[in-house]
């Protein structure tokens, strides 16, 4: 394998690694307003992912640096192109990180209140505009010769890019649901394992018309694997679900997201923006990269680091592996 | 205002504002992590009280830092693409490096040491802060290395096809010499900061004669605290200082506004210049002091502005190669003297706190409640000089800053998320103030002795 390839594989990784974390942390973010009865509720709902959601996003902060190391005209023809969408999800990030940290610090209901809509905000748009996002880089986007996006904000917009996003919305809100249902226990466990039935329906026909459309468009073997493992995968989680086994259906929602972007990436492969416009403008792996030393040195970076903060990070999740429930929020606190 | 302009001002303002709340991070994680290896090791109930208490004031500015920064990371791809596929083979790898070694291990081990407390062993919860502080030094260690390579080039090689530096040598980047100056530099003047607010926050409690017992002790930590980071930023100030004179000439001359090169060079407390900028009109000089300052020779001749600005166009073709020069001259001065205020309230404070004494007029209170923003005003306008001292490049003799833009983001989508990240910060800093200023205000609670280990994992 080329160095280039590596990181394309790498940048994936990476990827996958954020939408498998921050993905539960959107899906409890939208199940707020739905799963909880008062504040206690709400307490034990953002309890279940206090401890992790910082470092579960700052996977997207490195995915962000590592494509500005390995690809940086990638990097920059993207993020300077999709610039209004980028905008929407750092403020959106911005407006859930605070309400994490600030929603139990004040005493009024209306504080909290905000600061709850901000939270279910700041996890909706994300979630949506991720999914447009990644449909778009595989769709293609109007790039000029010096690879610049020519464009604005309404391109991304088009149905095949709306539909991706709707795809990861519903999919992270089912992944959140289960999640709270492995999580917490009494009443709201089980509301969280009805909701997630009835969200995992749709998302099945979502996902599965996204990821047929994507195969036809951009076939290949992986592909076609990739798809058949995410398509099962989802079927599976529902039913798992519903008989109640609540590990076994979110390690599978979690496969499902692993091998839904990973068909997503297969059918980019070579390319890592493709222009809709001038074929000149389109990048590749080998085009966008950087020189091969820059690649060994972030190749050696990642060998040593990865296994290490996946083995603490690993570590915290099984420090907080109790359930949270109603018992544990003290009286007088929100 | 051009698409370029709107973008140098919300570079500005966003990097700037991630900077307010960076420092108070550096500082004070480490004044935590002190705190509680002191009742690790004593058992005395004071320090777990002063522990909990600044630990609070701390996480409080921490989520401001976290939220700020991922604006910075995506900020070089969006209104700089041309910057950004010009250095991204050097100035990504640091970046990468940053979030892989260092953001991954402070997030993770933030989260622990919040939680933890009643989860871990008292000895393991206490590893957690110190792994903290590891990752949040590394964090500044790898961006200022980043930093470093724009003020000053070095690990790499013009690529004839592209005309693009490729990195040769990442020792070299990683160990650049304005690098290992910044460092020590930032991280004592951030000290600096964290100890001013822990004097603050104490003289507001101690005003009031309230939590007099652990007060005392966290006004004596800060004023020390303090004091030890002036002197650090003006040892390591010293150093950077000779460093930078060797690499941006241009940007030491721009700080004095040293028109002619001069052996022996005064240094001016007070200048006031042409309109146009291109001489002197009037000021007030203590002999012999730039050339110390500059060469560390009282003799030393220092160039200024007029030859290197020759020099340059020599070199580099036609062009204006100077900085804004009120702005550097007015921007070095007020950093090293709002520094320089801050540790005078130090010393004052310590002479009249000696052996335990507090029993102070008002007035002493209020100044030392007061004092605690002069070290991040130093720190901003000390940024301010360092940024704009460097223009017009953005990359030191490589490359410019009005070539750095994205060429296909128009005015109207920057004055969108300029406007949109100023009103979402502005917002912020009010919300973030008003609970700093109650959580302070309400002073280190007594420890409840919580049975149900989760009830402690509650409201953080
Ligand atoms: C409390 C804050 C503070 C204080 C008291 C000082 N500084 Fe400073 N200075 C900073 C805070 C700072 C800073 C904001 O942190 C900078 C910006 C970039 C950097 O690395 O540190 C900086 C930059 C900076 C630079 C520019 C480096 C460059 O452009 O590459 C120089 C030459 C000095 N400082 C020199 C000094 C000297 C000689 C000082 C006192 C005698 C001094 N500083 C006190
Ligand atoms: C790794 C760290 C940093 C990098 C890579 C960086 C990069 C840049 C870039 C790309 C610009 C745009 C050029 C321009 O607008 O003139 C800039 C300007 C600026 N930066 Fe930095 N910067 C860093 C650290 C900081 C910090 C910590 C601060 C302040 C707290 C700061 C303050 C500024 C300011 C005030 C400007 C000037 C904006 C203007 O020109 O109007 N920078 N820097
Ligand atoms: C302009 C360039 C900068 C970029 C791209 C940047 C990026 C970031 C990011 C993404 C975070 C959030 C990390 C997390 O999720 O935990 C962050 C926080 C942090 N940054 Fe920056 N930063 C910049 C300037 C600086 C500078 C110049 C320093 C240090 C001297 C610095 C030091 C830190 C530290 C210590 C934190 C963690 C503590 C906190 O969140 O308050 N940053 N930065």
């Amino acid at each position: 394998m080329q160095l280039n390839e590596i990181w394309f594989l790498i940048v994936g990784v990476l990827f996958i690694g954020y939408f498998i974390l921050d993905g539960f942390d959107f899906g409890v973010g939208m199940a707020l307003p739905f799963l909880a009865k008062d504040d206690v509720d709400k307490r034990v709902l953002i309890n279940t992912i206090g401890p992790v959601w910082d470092m579960n996003e700052t996977w997207v902060v490195v995915a962000g640096a590592s494509l500005f190391a390995a690809f940086p005209d990638w990097y920059a023809s993207l993020f300077s192109g999709f610039y209004l969408a980028l905008l929407l999800i750092l403020l959106a990030l911005i407006a859930r990180g605070v309400s994490f940290e600030y929603r139990g610090k004040g005493e009024s209901a209306r504080w909290r209140k905000t600061f709850d809509w901000m939270i279910f905000a700041g996890s909706v748009i994300p979630a949506l505009l991720w999914g447009v996002a990644f449909a778009n880089i595989v769709e293609g986007v109007p790039l000029d010769a010096k690879h610049n996006f020519t464009s604005d904000l309404f391109t991304l917009l088009n149905p095949y890019g709306l539909l991706g996003g709707l795809v990861t919305l519903t999919l992270f809100f089912t992944y959140g649901l289960v999640f709270i249902s492995l999580k917490t226990d009494g009443d709201i466990r089980a509301r969280a394992r009805s909701w997630a039935t009835r969200v995992g329906l749709v998302t099945v026909v979502l996902a599965a018309s996204f990821l047929l459309w994507t195969l036809f468009a951009h076939f290949s073997v992986l592909g076609l694997a990739l798809t058949l493992i995410a398509a099962l995968a989802l079927v599976a989680a529902l039913w798992a679900n519903l008989k109640g086994r609540e590990g076994i259906s979110f390690s599978l929602l979690a496969l499902t997201i692993a091998t839904a972007v990973g068909a997503l990436f297969s059918a980019l492969f070579p390319n890592v923006l493709p222009s809709s416009t001038d074929p000149a403008g389109t990048l590749t792996i080998a085009n966008a990269s950087s020189s091969p030393y820059t690649l060994t040195v972030m190749t050696w970076v990642v060998v040593f680091s990865l296994p290490i903060v996946l083995t603490y990070q690993g570590w915290t999740y099984w420090v907080f592996k109790k359930r949270v429930s109603r018992k544990s929020i003290p009286a007088g606190s929100h | 205002m051009s698409s370029l302009d709107l973008a140098r001002w919300q570079f500005g303002i966003t990097t700037v504002y991630h900077f307010l709340f960076v420092p108070l991070t550096i500082g004070m994680v480490i004044l935590v992590a002190l705190m509680q290896t002191a009742w690790y090791r004593t058992n005395n109930e004071k320090y777990l009280k002063l522990t909990k208490f600044f630990g609070k004031i701390f996480l409080i500015n921490f989520a401001m830092g976290v939220v700020t920064g991922i604006v910075q990371e995506f900020q070089f791809g969006m209104n700089w693409s041309e910057y950004s596929r010009f250095v991204g083979d050097i100035f990504g790898a640091p970046l990468a490096m940053e979030g892989l070694i260092a953001f991954f291990f402070e997030s993770t081990f933030i989260g622990l040491w919040i939680f933890g407390w009643k989860r871990l062993s008292r000895r393991i919860h206490l590893v957690t802060i110190w792994m903290t502080v590891v990752g949040v030094l590394l964090s500044a260690y790898f961006i200022l290395a980043a930093n470093a390579f724009m003020q000053h080039p070095v690990g790499y090689e013009i690529n004839p096809a592209t005309g693009r530096p490729t990195l040769t040598d990442i020792g070299a980047v990683v160990t650049n010499v304005i690098a290992l100056n910044q460092f020590p530099h930032t991280v004592t003047a951030s000290l600096m900061f964290a100890g001013a607010v822990m004097v603050s926050i104490s003289a507001y409690h101690l005003k009031r004669s309230q939590f007099v017992e652990t007060m005392r002790s966290s006004l004596r930590l800060g004023l020390w605290t303090t004091l030890v980071g002036l002197v650090g930023t003006m040892l390591s100030g010293d150093s950077l200082g000779i460093a930078m004179v060797n690499t941006q000439p241009m940007k030491m001359a721009a700080a004095e506004a040293l028109y002619d090169t001069s052996a022996p060079a005064s240094f001016s407390i007070f200048s006031w210049g042409t309109p146009d900028g291109s001489s002197e009109i009037f000021s007030i000089r203590i002999p012999n002091l730039l050339s110390f300052l500059s060469t560390h020779d009282w003799n030393g001749k220092v160039e200024g502005l007029n030859d290197l600005q020759a020099q340059y166009v020599a070199h580099y073709g036609a062009g204006n190669y100077m900085p804004i020069i009120w702005l550097t001259y007015w921007s070095f001065r007020w950093m090293i003297g709002l520094g320089a205020l801050s540790g005078l309230v130090a010393v004052v404070g310590l002479w009249l706190t000696r052996r335990g004494r507090i029993n102070l007029p008002a007035w002493v209170w209020r100044v030392a409640i007061w004092a605690a923003p002069l070290p991040v005003l130093a720190i901003s306008v000390g940024w301010l000089f360092t940024e704009m001292g460097r223009q017009p490049w953005i990359v030191f003799g490589l490359f410019k800053t009005a070539d750095a833009v994205s060429p296909n983001v128009s005015a109207l989508e920057v004055w969108i998320s300029l406007l949109s990240f100023i009103a979402i910060y502005s917002v912020l800093a009010v919300v973030e103030f008003k609970l700093l200023k109650r959580t302070a205000q309400s002073g280190p609670v007594d420890e409840v002795d919580e049975k149900d280990e989760d009830k402690l994992a509650v409201a953080y």
